[in-house]
């Protein structure tokens, strides 16, 4: 595809093809055979590039990577990536992905979801995994609406906004994902902006580099059902974090006040921290993943003795 | 007195370690050889309500607890209140009658031997915790039963064991005084179990024996929220996760549970969930999941009283069309109902064998009345339980040139790779996909899938045993159930026999499939049938009549929240005649 070829070239013109690689990885690697099915200028376009330009930066071979996607235009996104990939239940990626990493933590786990999926009907997976710190990337695709069920109101949605569901408008107040990810103890908590795509392609990367859980709401146009938060909206508001001098990402209550602007919309990363790895505290996978234990012939003769 | 089989009781408040004194009671006699059943009840909450805990042990086999108790211990005068009615004519009921009058009692029961030890004024003068009371009973119980002190001194000292050798040490003391008491100050002795071939029997719930099977057929994943009946499982697993090397985790809920299990079977491990109807119901859609996206999963139904919170200490077998039909859509699977603990071992292995073999969701039924209660075996053989995980593929070396995760085979089972593994990246896809996952919503495609899926059943169906048969083949009557009832009938059959009537019994523990031509056969060959249930409609047999068309009019159905007396199916299988 011409734009997979201009990502390539853009890339090798940085430099990052210099990297050390397994064999020359390009972005139509991760390309199947499937045409995205999203609406032309579908915000959903510009993540996907980048998603798949952090793999190829990353020097991440298909066959090493997991997609868990959840369910909405986002995670039609399965047929559109060739990596192993498990489209989920609406709101369930979180959880598979969880099951997934602690099956077999060398994996690199990624998670694809929208607001809907990931801030409404599974909404409590996404607060416990930022408690638990996995090592895995989780990418919020916020449209602010519901798009493939057609245009209905989401928790992200703005107060007021009118839907088929919400004709008098929306009035709960919206949800902030990247609060909640800092107040739900996220290590890693970023904004993304699908207009951007080779800033937030960068912001990926560091996601999945960072050791913990890595969480990053992606601002992502809608353009058939959203007509109040559009590209030209986002681009009037948005400024970068790593713009501002002396912008400390490891000061919480900085990331939160940042959070917690309306007027100008910061992206980059908000927070960063170290935190313990949940797989690291795992004794039973300290030597090598529970896939890779044997199971045959298990003697139980010691734990029968318990019975007794 | 010598006698073959023996029942006992405990009762009191919840929190006065009824369920302690109990276990240690059910493992005394299981030591030494003797076959042990008990049978716990209990409130749902944490201290106070009428709690208790009978054990019935045999010299011979024995299959349920049963009405009669021969020694009763009231810790409190509600125990004597409510089960002094149970006690056999000529029994014993261990009482403090310096805590309450039992004069009233001994008026209304002039048979019963009313032995009065002052277990509040021992508690007192020891200066030890009201709790010891247990200890004290359980000494005067052996002495009564004429049973050897140090076996339970031994026992004590192993159940303690975890807590403080002074725990430990004040308990035997404790017990020891209640056994000084009765054979020395009251000299008295009330009855002597036949001997039996010492041998050292293993004493297990149902609960117990399927997280034994599921450890020794491999399960590395368990995950659950904690429920009852349920949680005992978890805690088996939370406490040998490094000795094992399983991880378990307790997740924020049943949603997040299913499918935490679905992702660690999709990595490639043996993965497993336990659960009551509450959590079931939450992990429907997930069931669905396994399904569609053709993952082996193993979740166990742990039934108590429902629906919404119901009862969450008692017992029924309530679930079974639900469990049948659990998820929407349609799609082939497996649901196991083992009769007892032994069952309950074995067929966990199986599970995870036809759940990997058939890349599909299969579901283990138990009730709170086998997941909790003890039944004495002798050791597992455990070498019985193989692991075969079917059409896996590990290794990239192990790949044809083209890969597609659902092509469609004769039996409609397709290899599996797993994430890692070059060359078999696919699409586990909850949307319906063609042969390489891709969502796919062709209507040729459907078809092919949907059929892709059910060609499995008819390898399963061939594969899975039939029901089983207990009895003489020419009986007059034939009896119909599934599940936990099974102890309960046995004993009654016993009881039926000796009134020298044929009874044979029909027992289910592969409810799907379910072979129609077989159980039509057994059906039409039956002079007369009666199914027997632990629920209000009698779920099983709607499916025969569903499966066969036939009707089975004669039903004995409890839904009290407690499992049936051997007695009350006896009866009524007598007032059925």
């Amino acid at each position: 595809m011409y734009l997979d070829y201009l990502i390539d070239k853009e890339m090798n013109r940085s430099g990052n093809m210099s990297r050390k690689k397994k064999y020359n990885l390009t972005l139509c690697d991760f390309n199947t055979d499937r045409k995205p099915t999203w609406c032309p200028g579908c915000g959903n376009y510009g993540i996907w590039k980048s998603l798949k330009k952090a793999f190829v930066n990353l020097n991440l071979e298909p066959h090493e990577i997991l997609i868990v996607y959840g369910v909405g235009c986002s995670g039609n996104g399965a047929n559109f990536i060739k990596t192993y990939a498990f489209h989920a239940l609406h709101g369930r990626a979180l959880p598979v992905a969880t099951g997934a990493k602690l099956a077999n933590h060398k994996l690199n786990v990624v998670i694809v979801g929208g607001d809907g999926d990931g801030a409404g009907i599974g909404l409590n997976h996404f607060i416990h995994t930022c408690r638990r710190n996995l090592n895995m990337t989780y990418l919020l695709h916020d449209n602010r609406i519901f798009g493939l069920t057609a245009g209905h109101a989401s928790p992200t949605s703005a107060r007021g906004l009118k839907t088929k569901s919400t004709p008098s408008g929306v009035l709960e107040e919206p949800l902030n994902p990247v609060l909640l990810a800092l107040a739900a103890g996220a290590s890693f908590v970023a904004r993304g902006y699908a207009g951007d795509l080779l800033y937030l392609s960068e912001i990926i990367k560091k996601a999945i580099k960072h050791k913990g859980f890595s969480f990053i709401d992606i601002l992502q146009p809608c353009i058939t059902f959203n007509k109040q938060e559009t590209y030209e909206f986002y681009r009037d508001k948005i400024y970068r974090l790593d713009e501002i001098q002396d912008y400390d990402v490891s000061d919480l209550n900085e990331a939160i006040n940042r959070s917690l602007e309306k007027e100008k919309i910061p992206v980059g990363i908000f927070y960063k921290v170290d935190r313990p790895l949940y797989e690291d505290n795992l004794k039973q996978i300290e030597r090598k993943p529970l896939v890779d234990h044997i199971i045959t012939d298990i003697d139980i003769n010691k734990l029968l003795n318990r019975y007794y | 007195m010598k006698v073959s089989n023996i029942s006992w009781k405990i009762g009191g408040e919840a929190g006065d370690g009824i369920i302690t004194a109990g276990l240690i009671f059910s493992k005394m006699f299981a030591r030494k050889g003797y076959f042990v059943v008990d049978c716990n009840e209990y409130p749902s909450l944490i201290r106070g309500g009428h709690s208790s805990y009978t054990v019935r042990i045999g010299s011979s086999e024995i299959f349920s607890t049963s009405k009669d108790i021969n020694i009763l211990v009231a810790l409190n005068e509600e125990t004597v209140r409510i089960h002094q009615e149970e006690v056999l004519y000529g029994g014993y009921i261990i009482c403090d009658d310096d805590s309450f009058d039992i004069a009233d009692f001994k008026k209304e029961r002039k048979d019963i031997n009313y032995i009065a030890v002052p277990f509040s004024r021992i508690i007192s003068e020891l200066k030890v915790p009201e709790i010891g009371k247990n200890s004290i009973s359980l000494g005067a119980s052996a002495a009564l039963l004429n049973y050897d002190i140090e076996v339970l001194k031994e026992v004590i000292a192993d159940v303690f064991s975890e807590k403080s050798p002074e725990i430990v040490e004040l308990n035997v003391k404790l017990s020891e005084f209640g056994y000084k008491y009765i054979k020395e100050k009251l000299k008295l002795s009330a009855y002597e179990l036949e001997i039996v071939k010492p041998v050292n029997k293993i004493l297990v719930t149902g609960n117990d024996a399927v997280f034994l099977g599921a450890v020794r057929a491999g399960c590395k994943f368990y995950a659950a929220y904690p429920m009852t009946p349920s949680s005992s499982i978890l805690h088996s697993f939370a406490s040998v996760e490094n000795d094992f090397n399983i991880i378990t985790r307790q997740a924020e809920d049943d949603i997040a549970v299913i499918n935490m299990v679905l992702g660690a079977s999709y990595a490639g491990v043996r993965a497993m969930a336990a659960t009551s109807g509450g959590g079931f119901s939450l992990m429907n859609e997930g069931i669905g999941s396994a399904a569609m996206t053709e993952t082996p999963i193993v979740i166990v139904l742990c039934q108590r009283p429902a629906p919404a919170t119901g009862m969450p200490t008692w017992t029924e077998q309530g679930d079974l069309l639900f469990a049948c039909h659990a998820s929407h859509g349609e799609f082939p699977r497996v649901i196991m109902a083992p009769g007892d603990p032994e069952e309950c071992f074995y067929l966990t292995g199986r599970a995870f064998n036809l759940a990997d073999r058939y890349q599909i969701p299969v579901i283990i039924m138990l009730d709170k009345y086998l997941s909790e209660n003890h039944f004495s075996y002798d050791r597992f053989d455990f070498k019985s339980i193989t692991v075969n995980r079917g059409k896996l593929i590990t290794s990239s070396s192990d790949i044809n040139e083209e890969y597609n995760r659902y092509t469609d085979t004769d039996n409609g089972i397709s290899p599996r790779t797993i994430p890692g593994v070059k060359g078999g990246v696919y699409i586990a896809n909850s949307d319906e996909h063609d042969q390489y996952g891709y969502s796919d919503e062709n209507s040729r495609n459907r078809k092919i899938m949907v059929d892709k899926r059910f060609k499995k059943m008819k390898k399963l169906i061939e594969e899975v045993p039939p029901p089983r048969i207990y009895g003489p083949h020419d009986a007059e009557i034939t009896i119909w159930s599934w599940g936990s009832c099974k102890g309960p009938i046995l004993e009654a059959m016993n009881i039926l026999n000796q009134k020298e009537k044929k009874v044979n019994f029909i027992h289910f523990t592969y409810l799907y499939p379910f072979d129609s031509e077989i159980v039509s056969g057994i059906i039409k060959e039956s002079n007369k049938n009666i199914i027997i249930e632990n629920n209000k409609t009698s779920q099983l047999s709607k499916i025969i009549m569903m499966n066969t068309g036939y009707k089975i009019k004669n039903k004995i159905l409890k839904y009290s929240g407690r499992q049936f007396l051997p007695e009350e199916i006896a009866s009524g299988i007598e007032k059925i005649e």
